[in-house]
């Protein structure tokens, strides 16, 4: 049997994962490329007496390595050449799509088109004729409609024969005479030298000013790199533009010559997904849309959470007596106890919740929703220094910050990321509503709640703006596909459910495990006490809150809700009016909110933002915290 | 009383600020900035209404007609063309730079705004507060040879209005961005949407449709479409 490396690469939106799900099935891998922030997709599939591996490349519009997707894509044709690379492209955007085509046979990678949602296309009234685009680019076209598995069985069998066949003819790209020239010019240079990517390559990106290739090169010929820059100025001089943007021009000019082409306009139809369009970002109805489905979404997440969650806690009651008849009721019974609670906790708190805020969240990306969402809140955002794009991590917190953090990737820049990480650890997410709602909801009213959510809401625009004007670097404004609405592809929904629930369950669960083990040992050390008392200045002198408060909140840093739990178990009693003053009760909740991310989110902000960063967040929240207690508890105390 | 040029002119580039900073045109911050008081404003603006400059939208306030528009990114040039020369030429800082360039601009003619700009190298942005010089309303790439025609900020266009990209001011990232999502010069642009409260607005490029924010659109200059 033969080993065949298959590469999917394409834009964003044009139903790459919906194909490697069509080919790979179930035998798939997600992690993140080494040192990256970015996901990894591959997959194994037999076909026909080979085994192929497949690698989903990152969605991305260009290869001009302005961002790490674009770096990784690159890299990865360029240097790990895989036997083939399947081009996903959304036939009813062709030219955009073929710009990065034509960067692909830049690369001299063995190619194949997968001319993607030719129904969608024929909808929006284009049709494309593939054996025309086949002809002109030179290379195998197969018209697919990943969604249904049409054209997928077609497309290996292709990319088995060109693995089989020593070359594809691809088209050769030809710029304009005076830049044809000049890369011929640069090439014949840069063939002298070893360089792992294809000389005529390098050379168009060395015009483009391309900054890793001009390092690359720079090391072993900086002459090469002079008459480069030499040659990028004097085509500057010829059309007025940079370089870079002249190159553009010319790819999407050969881009817009095929594609005009090879396609064909016809009247196109209306259906109900361009009303939906029209309707989701109307100026006034746009408005009252995102308000319900977010509700809707946050009003299903908690019923479903809630209904499981008690469910789930009935069916493991039996698992603690379980553990005292097996391992007794000493310090090892204990401590094996704390662990396995660690476990439960997870299991009945965390997943209900989880779940269907992945399945809705899941339902709403691949349906296209949400640059929706982003398109109407962009201006909001932009009072906190962030654009629209933020918009949908911060919507994600309200389930858990930990992949709201992730969530975060999509921001463009370094600043951004750090910014959107950090306002979303100040959204209240599901385990801070248990306490808003269990604490001030319950005993204080539904008023001081929706107070309560509402000073989160201001001091999250207020840190939000604070940290706009204190972090160096301006902001970046808001560039943004809005691809068509399309129906979910339920088997990609499900795998991405999935895969980020694994990914939540590796990162959480050992912490709430060791966690709960080490307050455990606290325990039987009889530290606890101590602890408290350690505190009490914070606690009960600046804080004014119960000596007890200290240790609850300690526990709160595994999850915020075993503030309360715990608060309960140690008084034991739940009737909170009896052991906090309605002062309390509001001081409370408000430094659970805020006074540290938990230890889950602590971790992902470590892998998300690095340590320094982390620290950095967890201390000034932890500060903040305590002193807005402090000074809502004076305040509270005037009144 | 006549109004002086100069002081439709001022009130033009208060305008178009407000406009560029994504704020609604009102009495009280139009009056506040030019230092006068508010009934002088509603005064002035009436003025500036009947001669076509401004309209009065019940929802929206005031705002600048195609006229007023032209004259007041003409206006905001030769100030901010101004503040680069005294800055870098001059070497003046502080409040100066300003102030003087508020006086200056109004006896800048056309010839010694186009020699200005040479002079400077065509800067993009003003000195003070980074804020990008409207461009002139001569095709940018070649200042020798200008024929007339007018070039717009993208946010200047209307919704279902068509332009062609002239050029593109800000950093190299987001440039490569642009250019990259298929925004090159000489490309057709239609706008689709805009955003409310001064939102981002939805074109349509080559076939696929971008979501651009405000600040970003003002950075994109265009030919409009008649």
């Amino acid at each position: 049997m033969t080993k065949i490396v298959i590469a999917l690469a394409g834009n964003a939106n044009v139903g790459k994962s919906v194909l490697f799900n069509q080919l790979t099935g179930l035998h798939q891998h997600i992690g993140n490329w080494p040192g990256k922030t970015v996901e990894r997709a591959e997959g194994t599939l037999h076909f026909k007496g080979h085994i192929i591996d497949v690698i989903d490349l990152p969605g991305i519009y260009s290869l001009s390595t302005f961002s790490t997707e674009e770096l990784i894509t690159r890299d990865y044709i360029a240097v790990e050449k895989p036997d083939v690379v399947i081009n996903v492209v959304d036939a009813s955007v062709l030219e955009r799509n073929m710009f990065f085509t034509i960067q692909l046979l830049e690369l001299e990678t063995p190619l194949i088109m997968a001319l993607n949602q030719v129904d969608l296309a024929k909808k929006k009234g284009i049709i494309v004729n593939h054996e025309k685009l086949e002809e002109l680019l030179g290379i195998p076209v197969i018209p697919t409609i990943a969604i249904k598995g049409v054209g997928v069985h077609e497309l290996l069998e292709k990319a088995i024969e060109v693995t089989k066949k020593a070359r594809t003819r691809p088209a050769k790209i030809k710029y304009g005479r005076e830049i044809e020239e000049r890369i011929e010019r640069i090439a014949a240079l840069v063939r002298k030298l070893k360089i792992g990517y294809p000389a005529r390559y390098v050379a168009i990106k060395l015009l483009e000013g391309d900054r890793e290739i001009k390092e690359i090169v720079g090391e072993i010929s900086s002459k090469t790199v002079s008459v480069a820059e030499k040659c990028a100025k004097e085509i500057e001089h010829i059309h007025g533009h940079a370089c870079s943007t002249v190159i553009a021009s010319e790819r999407y000019n050969i881009a817009n010559r095929i594609a005009s082409k090879s396609q064909q306009l016809v009247v196109p139809e209306t259906g109900l997904l361009e009303k939906l369009d029209e309707i989701t970002i109307h100026k006034i109805w746009g408005y009252p849309i995102a308000v319900t489905v977010t509700f809707a979404m946050f009003f299903t997440i908690f019923s479903f959470g809630n209904f499981f969650s008690d469910i789930l806690n009935v069916a493991l009651r039996g698992v603690k007596p379980l553990v005292e008849t097996v391992f007794g009721v000493g310090m090892s019974g204990t401590l094996i106890w704390g662990a396995i609670e660690g476990v439960i906790a997870g299991i009945t708190i965390a997943l209900p919740y989880i779940v269907p805020f992945y399945i809705i969240l899941g339902v709403l990306e691949d349906s296209g929703y949400l640059p929706r969402i982003a398109f109407l809140m962009d201006n909001l955002m932009h009072e906190i220094g962030l654009h629209g794009k933020a918009f949908i991590p911060l919507i994600l917190g309200y389930g858990c910050n930990v992949p709201a953090c992730f969530g975060c990737r999509i921001m463009e820049t370094h600043r951004e990321r750090l910014m959107a990480t950090f306002v979303t650890t100040l959204v209240p997410c599901a385990a801070r509503t248990v306490i808003i709602l269990g604490l001030a909801g319950k005993f204080l009213g539904i008023g001081w709640a929706l107070a309560l959510y509402g000073i989160d809401l201001l001091i999250i625009f207020v840190l939000g703006r604070i940290a706009f004007k204190v972090l160096p670097g301006g902001p970046t404004g808001l560039i943004m596909e809005m691809s068509s609405y399309r129906v979910p592809h339920l088997n990609t929904v499900a795998k991405q459910v999935w895969f980020r629930l694994e990914e939540f369950v590796y990162i959480a669960f050992p912490l709430m495990i060791a966690g709960s083990f080490a307050i455990k040992v606290l325990e039987v050390a009889n530290l606890l006490e101590p602890i408290g008392k350690a505190m009490s200045p914070v606690t009960m002198t600046w804080l004014g809150l119960p000596a007890i408060t200290g240790v609850v909140l300690i526990f709160g840093i595994l999850r915020k809700e075993l503030t309360l739990i715990m608060l309960a178990a140690l008084t034991g009693t739940s009737n909170f009016a009896m052991i906090l003053t309605k002062t309390q009760m509001i001081v409370f909740t408000l430094v659970t909110m805020f006074y540290i991310p938990c230890i889950a989110t602590i971790v992902a902000l470590v892998k998300e933002l690095g340590w320094k960063n982390a620290l950095y967040i967890t201390l000034f929240e932890i500060l903040f915290a305590v002193f807005l207690g402090g000074i809502a508890f004076r305040l509270l105390l005037l009144v | 009383m006549t109004i002086t040029r100069e002081r439709i002119e001022e009130y033009l580039e208060a305008l178009y600020k407000l406009r560029e900073e994504g704020k609604q045109a009102k009495t009280t911050e139009i009056a506040s900035r030019l230092k006068v008081s508010a009934a002088s404003v509603t005064e002035m603006l009436k003025k500036l209404a009947d001669s076509g400059y401004v309209k009065h939208e019940s929802y929206r306030g005031v705002t600048l007609t195609e006229k007023g528009l032209k004259a007041a990114r003409k206006i905001t040039r030769k100030h901010r063309l101004l503040e680069r020369f005294l800055h870098d030429i001059l070497n003046i800082r502080g409040r100066d730079v300003h102030e003087q360039a508020c006086k200056m601009e109004h006896a800048l003619s056309e010839d010694a705004e186009k020699a200005l700009c040479r002079l400077l190298s065509n800067p993009q942005n003003c000195p003070d507060d980074n804020k990008a010089i409207p461009p002139c309303d001569r095709p940018f790439a070649d200042c020798e040879k200008c024929i007339g025609q007018e070039i717009m900020p993208l946010m200047d266009l209307r919704v279902g209005q068509k332009g062609i990209v002239a050029l593109i001011r800000g950093g190299r990232g987001m440039i490569q961005r642009l250019t990259d999502m298929g925004l090159t010069p000489g490309t057709e642009i239609r706008i689709l949407k805009s955003a409310p409260f001064h939102g981002p607005i939805e074109i349509c490029v080559r076939g696929s449709n971008l979501a651009i924010g405000r600040g970003v659109a003002m950075k994109i200059f265009v030919e409009a479409k008649k």
